[in-house]
């Protein structure tokens, strides 16, 4: 069902479209879910969508965004594709498990979940919802706290697909997950992807998210992960987005962590229109470890904003943040570091960095690190730079016969390799290097977006025969 | 090779070179000594085209061009080199990467093709020898974590990858215990030749011990105020700078 949604009261056609959906794609939920959708658009109805004038959103303005039209399916349009017959990756030497969001549905040759061998389940939440009830009952909503944001009680409200998965205790999923989502559609877009993954006791995961688009067309996309990582659990996740100039790309990514688990998150912006990601974790076990690590690498009139939130709940926890970007032409950014230390958590160590390189004069960046801190025994620090290439290192260069643009090339590859350096996937640290090395010679096209290279060389347009399906 | 006439140069409205003047012909070695905060490096950075200093006055060609209308890049592929005083640190840049970058801006420049990958690792091998440098040094970031030794033979050995026409040593030798600075001097004596020329800039006479200089220039209070053979360095050794200043114009 295609519904079209237009102009300045999106809220209220939202609203509507809701009491539609609740008696017709949303009628086969079962209780649970039913009544969590019921408080979530309640919510929403509160709430409603950010405005400039709340804190969170002050540099971040989707009043451009809100006011167009979109197309929203609620129900998919096609589920029959084979995604590995559509995509040749070319990210891993190795072979991932990967799985494709097209268009806001998972889509995998018709089998939409499947089981590994060692009982992990991968794929479409509309078909884990139903399957497994009793791990979304324990796990679903738990951790997106959809109280205090509008954008995540509309996310929960209509969420239908989106990743799911599950690894059971002591479980390590041997090849890396990747998911890619894809928008491509003809008209005006809006979609609410939602992911659910769940690292019992001792299960290790790697995961890479992809979000591509394939058409210039305007695209909002509102995403909302949550992550459960058990104790002793490892989580080593990937968010690399590569969107158009006319996308809006909203990702809000909530980790959850019991006790001695560790996870590693790295975001990394090679390309986008408006893009906000939102990453909060929970340090609710003791000698839980969180590397939270991003890029961004934003040009023209291109705009990101990060906000990162880090709750120490318990002692003996570790929070590791080191975000860079590079900022050119009219580009802008916002970055936001919340630590929270509550007064029980004693021996926290948190560490917050953020690093700038503006290329312009017209380039700005916001960074605004905000610490709060009740515990009296812990290490926190936070640095913040906004700063131009470093004139020293730039003669030095140029003394070798480098010449200023080659020069600026390095300088600035190197100020990225710092976090490209952490990734821990090697194929994916390679693709990742050499895209952001394109990026930085103005060489990245919307074409090798992403780590998608398709194996025809098929530019844009990217046909899909919709006639089979 | 390098005629400097009259030079005068200045930061910050502060007159740090008032008039100096140099020729440096093809097969020679230039020693300049002086007090700290004299101007050496100064003149060091003016040649290579650091753009901190305004230049007053004077002259400077290098190859019959006039050099202060050359780019940074472009005098370093003409030919020139310094060996900094104080080597920049740049994390991320690996020195394979770095190295291959400048001898391929290099080769680029004088119209040739990149040279290939076997080549100029073989080539990095061959001139880390020269320097005795052992270790990993390939994949290691410019300079960064490097000993204050390490850095200095660092100097030489991008000086060994890039044979420079002429190459400014801005006191190479500080800081080096003796054995490193005999491992410095080699490098720069095995690379001497007829169609080559060095500026070695020290603070102390016992570099020159190892490389023999052919001329011998005191640099004080932004002039050169003697010139002489090598054995000016000994003399200039013996009495001190206190001796100099006895005789310097103000
Ligand atoms: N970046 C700078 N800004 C201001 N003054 C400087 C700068 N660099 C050097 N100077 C001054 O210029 C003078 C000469 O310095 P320098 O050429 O480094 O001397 P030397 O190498 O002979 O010790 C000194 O008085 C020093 O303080
Ligand atoms: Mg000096």
């Amino acid at each position: 069902m295609d519904t079209i949604i237009t102009d300045n009261s999106l809220k209220g056609k939202m609203i509507t479209l809701f009491g539609e959906n609740l008696r017709s794609n949303f009628s086969s939920d079962s209780e649970h879910i039913r009544s969590i959708r019921l408080q979530a658009i309640e919510r929403f109805r509160e709430l409603g969508f950010p405005s400039p004038t709340e804190e969170k959103w002050r540099s971040t303005n989707l009043g451009k965004t809100l006011m167009l039209e979109y197309v929203q399916h609620f129900a998919p349009l096609e589920k029959d594709i084979d995604v590995r017959k559509v995509f040749q990756c070319e990210v891993f030497d190795l072979d991932t498990i990967l799985v494709a969001q097209y268009n806001g549905w998972l889509v995998n040759k018709g089998e939409t979940l499947t089981s590994l061998p060692n009982g992990t389940v991968i794929g479409s939440l509309a078909d884990a919802m139903r399957q497994y009830p009793e791990i979304f009952e324990k796990h679903y909503g738990k951790y997106a706290d959809m109280q205090h944001d509008g954008l995540n009680a509309l996310n929960t409200a209509f969420a239908q697909d989106g990743l799911f998965i599950y690894v059971p205790e002591g479980v390590t999923v041997e090849k890396p997950v990747q998911i890619i989502n894809l928008i491509d559609l003809k008209e005006n877009f809006f979609v609410q992807p939602r992911n659910l993954i769940v690292l019992e006791k001792g299960a290790s995961l790697r995961l890479v998210h992809c979000d591509h688009s394939l058409r210039h067309k305007e695209s909002l996309i509102n995403n909302v992960s949550e992550f459960y990582v058990g104790e002793g659990a490892y989580l080593d996740h990937y968010k690399i987005q590569n969107k158009d100039n006319s996308s809006t790309l909203i990702t809000t990514t909530f980790f959850h962590q019991e006790r001695e688990s560790r996870v590693s998150t790295n975001t990394i912006v090679l390309h986008g229109g408006v893009v906000r990601n939102n990453i909060s974790v929970k340090l609710a076990g003791e000698y839980a470890e969180a590397d939270i690590l991003g890029l961004y690498l934003v040009d023209r009139e291109q705009h990101v904003d990060t906000h990162v939130h880090v709750d120490h709940a318990v002692p003996h926890c570790t929070s590791n943040e080191m975000f860079k970007g590079i900022l050119d032409d009219q580009a802008s950014g916002v970055f936001n570091g919340h630590i929270l230390v509550r007064r029980e958590a004693q021996k926290t160590l948190a560490y917050q960095n953020n690093r700038n390189l503006l290329l312009t004069d017209k380039a700005r960046i916001h960074t605004k690190p905000h610490l709060e801190i009740y515990a009296d025994d812990v290490k926190c620090s936070h640095g913040a730079t906004v700063g131009q290439l470093d004139p020293e290192a730039m003669f030095y260069l140029r003394t070798r016969g480098i010449g200023e643009h080659a020069a600026r090339m390095l300088l600035m590859y190197a100020f990225a390799a710092e976090v490209i350096g952490k990734i821990s996937i090697q194929a994916l640290r390679e693709r990742i290097d050499e895209l952001v090395a394109k990026r930085l010679r103005g060489e990245l096209t919307i074409c090798d977006q992403c780590v998608i290279d398709c194996r025809e060389k098929r530019p844009v347009s990217f046909d899909i025969d919709l006639s089979k399906i | 090779m390098l005629f400097i006439k009259d030079l005068e140069v200045s930061i910050e409205g502060k007159k740090i070179l008032k008039g100096l003047t140099l020729e440096v012909k093809p097969g020679e070695v230039h020693a300049i000594m002086g007090p700290n905060g004299t101007g050496k490096s100064t003149l060091a950075n003016v040649i290579a085209g650091r753009d901190l200093y305004e230049i007053g006055g004077g002259k400077v060609s290098y190859k019959g061009k006039d050099l202060l209308e050359l780019s940074v890049e472009e005098r370093a592929n003409e030919g020139i080199f310094l060996g900094f005083q104080y080597p920049v640190e740049i994390p991320g840049v690996s020195m394979t990467n770095f190295l291959r970058t400048a001898v391929n801006e290099r080769r680029a420049y004088h119209g040739l093709d990149p040279m290939p990958a076997g080549e100029f690792l073989r080539m990095m091998e061959e001139k880390k020898q020269l320097v005795e440098i052992h270790s990993q040094l390939a994949s290691r970031s410019v300079n960064e974590g490097f000993s204050g030794g390490e850095k200095k033979r660092n100097e030489i050995f991008q000086m060994a990858m890039l044979e420079p026409e002429l190459a400014i040593l801005d006191e190479t030798d500080s800081g080096l215990d003796i054995d490193a600075l005999k491992v410095v001097a080699n490098g720069v004596n095995k690379l001497r030749r007829p169609d080559n020329a060095f500026i070695v800039i020290t603070h102390y006479q016992r570099l020159l011990d190892y490389i023999i200089p052919d001329f011998v220039h005191v640099l004080f209070n932004g002039r050169i105020v003697r010139s002489g053979g090598k054995e000016l360095a000994l003399e200039l050794e013996e009495k001190g700078y206190e001796w100099l200043k006895a005789q310097a114009p103000a």
